[in-house]
């Protein structure tokens, strides 16, 4: 969706009432890993007020997607809407798609959150890790770990439960679209890892 | 409040606003259902492990892949509705249109077998599914690449989305590749009966259309221009899974034209027997 108008918040001193809806919508959280918010994923972008063409100023809160077929997406804008009704707000939830939602956008607090949750946060750099053409970065079938670290080595995932780096991918694919599935070869429990996107 | 937002850099506001000021440019509808199709018919084939993967962390992996093509398939859809208007929506055109309508690639609508090996659910053959998989995946991190930065707001927009979603597609695939080819003899022999038996579809990534053609003038992708690159890609991972690289020549698909193979038919049967069953139907 091209948004015609892009009164956006940030950089400009905020709008009290604006501030107030940024507090209520603190208390959404992801469908799937219901311990980190909304914000803190990056996935809730802007909430501004918007000048129709009549005149009448309307709230619009804007989401991004995290991969294009996430599934917690409906339930995302749903939580919005519902969270703005409940409070007698009147207002539109607009999905924008650019610039494209990234881990690095995750705040630090979300990371904490998650290795606390059981779940390894994504490393920074989404783009360094992922391999574009028939170069030297596109990675061999051998698992990563520590030990064995092949070109990778800078990749290694620290369990979230013992904090060990001696770990191995076992799946680059898991629970759910934003997952990979990794073991701890110290303490040997399986946990997911947030992949850098 | 910028501070309740910490984690938009300064850099992503920027390209909001430039992408919000771009000239927009006007894409040939068949162009947008021609990457809709793709993504859809691909996504929903590779669905058809769903429960019946080798093991489940593939069967997992599998799906996951199918989700992110399906997820890309509904925003290109969408795009192409609003465009279209006139009560188009993303489910009337992937649900309510034909085999002659379809514009996807012939290679993505193959049953997951070798050729001449029937029809049932068990003959399904993993490596079929991974070379297809490397292959489009391959075309796929060079096309999204190139339109990412297409002077077409919501395009470069999913584009630079599915990007970020085919690279760990290729990277899967191609891992996968190595491992059968440059495994036991029996993986080597099927990784390369399914090279053999796609390699040749492949020829269609490089063929014209007219849709294309006027799309490359808005988004100056010319998809000859990335065969090499392609090739580089292919060729390497093929090497390296000690597999041949058969000669080109042969039957060249056409399924971009909306001529196809006989498969797709059953596959869309399948595919759109509940939403014709019970039209307007919500969950």
């Amino acid at each position: 969706m091209t948004l015609a108008t892009t009164a956006s918040a940030s950089g400009a001193p905020p709008h009290s009432a604006l501030g107030h809806v940024w507090q209520l919508l603190e208390s959404l959280t992801d469908p799937e890993i219901p311990v980190v918010t909304l914000r803190e994923l990056g996935i809730l972008r802007d909430v501004r007020s918007v000048v129709a063409q009549d005149g009448i100023e309307q709230l619009e809160v804007v989401i991004t997607p995290t991969y294009s077929g996430c599934p917690a997406m409906g339930q995302i804008e749903d939580d919005v809407r519902n969270l703005l009704n409940e409070h007698g707000l009147h207002g539109r939830v607009v999905t924008q798609l650019a610039p494209a939602w990234t881990t690095d956008w995750m705040t630090s607090e979300a990371k904490d959150k998650l290795r606390a949750y059981g779940i390894a946060p994504p490393h920074s750099g989404a783009d360094q890790d992922c391999l574009t053409q028939g170069n030297t970065s596109i990675v061999q079938f051998a698992a990563r770990s520590a030990t064995n670290p092949g070109r990778h080595e800078q990749l290694a995932v620290p369990c979230p439960q013992c904090n060990s780096d001696n770990t191995t991918e076992t799946s680059h694919f898991g629970s759910t679209a934003c997952k990979a599935l990794y073991r701890c070869l110290d303490c040997m429990e399986p946990f997911d890892y947030f992949k850098p996107y | 409040m910028s501070g309740a937002q910490p984690a938009m850099s300064s850099n992503a506001n920027n390209s909001l606003q430039s992408s919000a000021s771009q000239v927009e440019h006007c894409l040939p509808i068949d162009y947008l259902l021609h990457l809709a199709d793709n993504a859809l018919v691909l996504g929903q084939r590779n669905a058809e492990w769903s429960g019946h993967g080798p093991i489940l962390e593939e069967d997992i992996a599998m799906s996951n892949n199918s989700l992110d093509l399906i997820g890309q398939a509904r925003l290109l859809y969408q795009e192409a509705a609003a465009q279209l208007g006139n009560g188009a929506t993303e489910d009337t055109l992937a649900f309510f249109r034909d085999v002659p309508d379809f514009k996807n690639y012939t290679l993505l609508e193959l049953p997951h077998h070798p050729p001449l090996v029937g029809t049932s659910a068990s003959d399904r053959d993993f490596a079929t599914t991974l070379v297809r998989n490397f292959l489009y995946s391959a075309l796929m991190v060079l096309v999204w690449d190139k339109l990412q930065h297409a002077p077409h707001a919501q395009l470069a927009a999913i584009a630079a989305k599915s990007l970020k979603e085919v690279r760990y597609h290729l990277r899967h695939s191609r891992d996968w590749l190595l491992r059968m080819g440059d495994g036991t003899a029996e993986s080597h022999g099927r990784a390369q009966a399914a090279v053999n038996h796609l390699m040749p579809y492949t020829q269609e990534f490089w063929t014209n259309t007219e849709y294309e053609s006027e799309a490359s003038k808005v988004t100056g992708l010319n998809m000859v221009g990335l065969q090499n690159d392609w090739n580089q890609i292919v060729d390497q991972a093929l090497l390296e899974a000690t597999l041949k690289r058969p000669a080109a020549g042969g039957f060249i698909p056409t399924g971009k034209h909306s001529i196809h193979s006989e498969h797709l038919g059953f596959m869309l049967a399948g595919m759109q027997s509940l939403p014709r069953a019970h039209p307007n139907a919500t969950w």
